[in-house]
């Protein structure tokens, strides 16, 4: 009797941390596919002016400051307000680099390329989100310096 | 019934020959004050946010873009209406922009911007005038609220102190001179200073 007690204490047991442990349908909303989610709060952008490090050299600069209502249509295109090559001297910010003037036959144009007059699809903003789901990007850096450590154990062998 | 209009022009000719000085001026003071009243509290129905989207051409081109922006919603609650930013406040400025508006009255007469694309066509140009009007009153309608000496420099971005603590402090720019367009979308800007 006392070992019937005891194996059912213990299925039960193994039942409830299945249950607990088991993840919701949405990991990202933490929330069952049919349950209503009230929406997480609007995060905050980073607005710190502050240059940070790129994880490849050819990845585009991030936007260290806010951008709420530029506007980048056919008529204006807020950024080039300052980062355009005639403007960064007023305003000290980065100028838009050599490859922003050049077609895509590589020739230099006068002005920025028509291709690259839309600077959200390659610059972004940053917010201070949590990330949603787990980031294990790693830099090269660290995986040429891994490996150089491991061959150096390798040839001590 | 002429007899009766001489009588009329008789009294409006010599009004003291037939009521007491008191009468008079007891009479004129309060004709004065409903007059005035009257001219003041008809001039005030025109500063008002309804009062502008009245018109579709405002309620539909420049009233729409207002919404989107931080003068129309924000987490305080302050907003700015049209006429905070489009009226001076003082009165005699107040007066000389509603005399100005006579010409608005023209426009929506004869239908100068009744359609978006007329709109369009013609927003450089009004925009240039409010660029010009905000600039010669050095951008007095955001100073109404935005004042300079209540900024905080540590609470800003560095971009902004920067901007702010030289050019703005010196008087050397104006608000308008680089804020173009925070309420309202922007024209083709190609030859405007600092665009």
């Amino acid at each position: 009797m006392k070992l019937f007690t005891q194996m059912l204490s213990l299925i039960s047991l193994c039942f409830v941390v299945s249950f607990a442990g088991a993840e919701p349908i949405n990991p990202i909303l933490q929330a069952e596919i049919d349950q209503p989610v009230s929406a997480p709060p609007i995060a905050k952008p980073i607005n710190n002016d502050l240059k940070q490090a790129r994880n490849y050299p050819m990845q585009p600069p991030l936007i260290p400051h806010n951008i709420r209502g530029y506007e980048i249509n056919l008529n204006v295109n807020k950024c080039m307000a300052c980062h355009s090559r005639t403007r960064t001297e007023d305003s000290q910010a980065p100028m838009i680099s050599v490859t922003h003037f050049m077609d895509r036959d590589s020739n230099f144009l006068a002005e920025i390329s028509p291709r690259r007059y839309f600077c959200n699809q390659c610059h972004v903003p940053q917010t201070d989100a949590k990330d949603v789901v787990e980031n294990n990007f790693v830099d090269m850096e660290h995986i040429m310096q891994s490996d150089q450590q491991n061959n150096q154990g390798a040839n001590h062998d | 019934m002429i007899k009766w209009l001489k009588f009329v022009w008789q009294i409006f000719k010599r009004p003291s020959v037939h009521f007491s000085l008191g009468f008079l001026t007891l009479g004129g003071f309060i004709a004065g004050i409903i007059f005035w009243g009257g001219f003041n509290t008809a001039l005030e129905l025109t500063n008002r946010e309804e009062f502008c989207i009245g018109c579709h051409e405002m309620e539909a081109n420049v009233y729409q873009e207002l919404q989107s922006t931080i003068h129309y919603s924000n987490r305080s609650g302050v907003r700015a209406t049209c006429p905070d930013c489009h009226v001076p406040h003082e009165w005699t400025d107040k007066i000389a922009r509603k005399m100005a508006a006579s010409k608005e009255v023209w426009g929506k007469v004869f239908g100068t911007i009744n359609t978006r694309e007329k709109f369009l066509d013609k927003r450089r140009e009004l925009a240039e005038h409010e660029w010009a009007r905000l600039k010669a009153n050095d951008s007095l309608e955001c100073r109404n609220c935005h004042n300079f000496n209540s900024m905080d420099f540590t609470m800003q971005s560095q971009r902004a102190v920067a901007m702010h603590s030289s050019a703005l402090a010196n008087g050397e720019k104006t608000c308008i001179d680089c804020h173009k367009g925070i309420a309202h979308q922007l024209p083709d800007m190609s030859g405007v200073e600092g665009w």
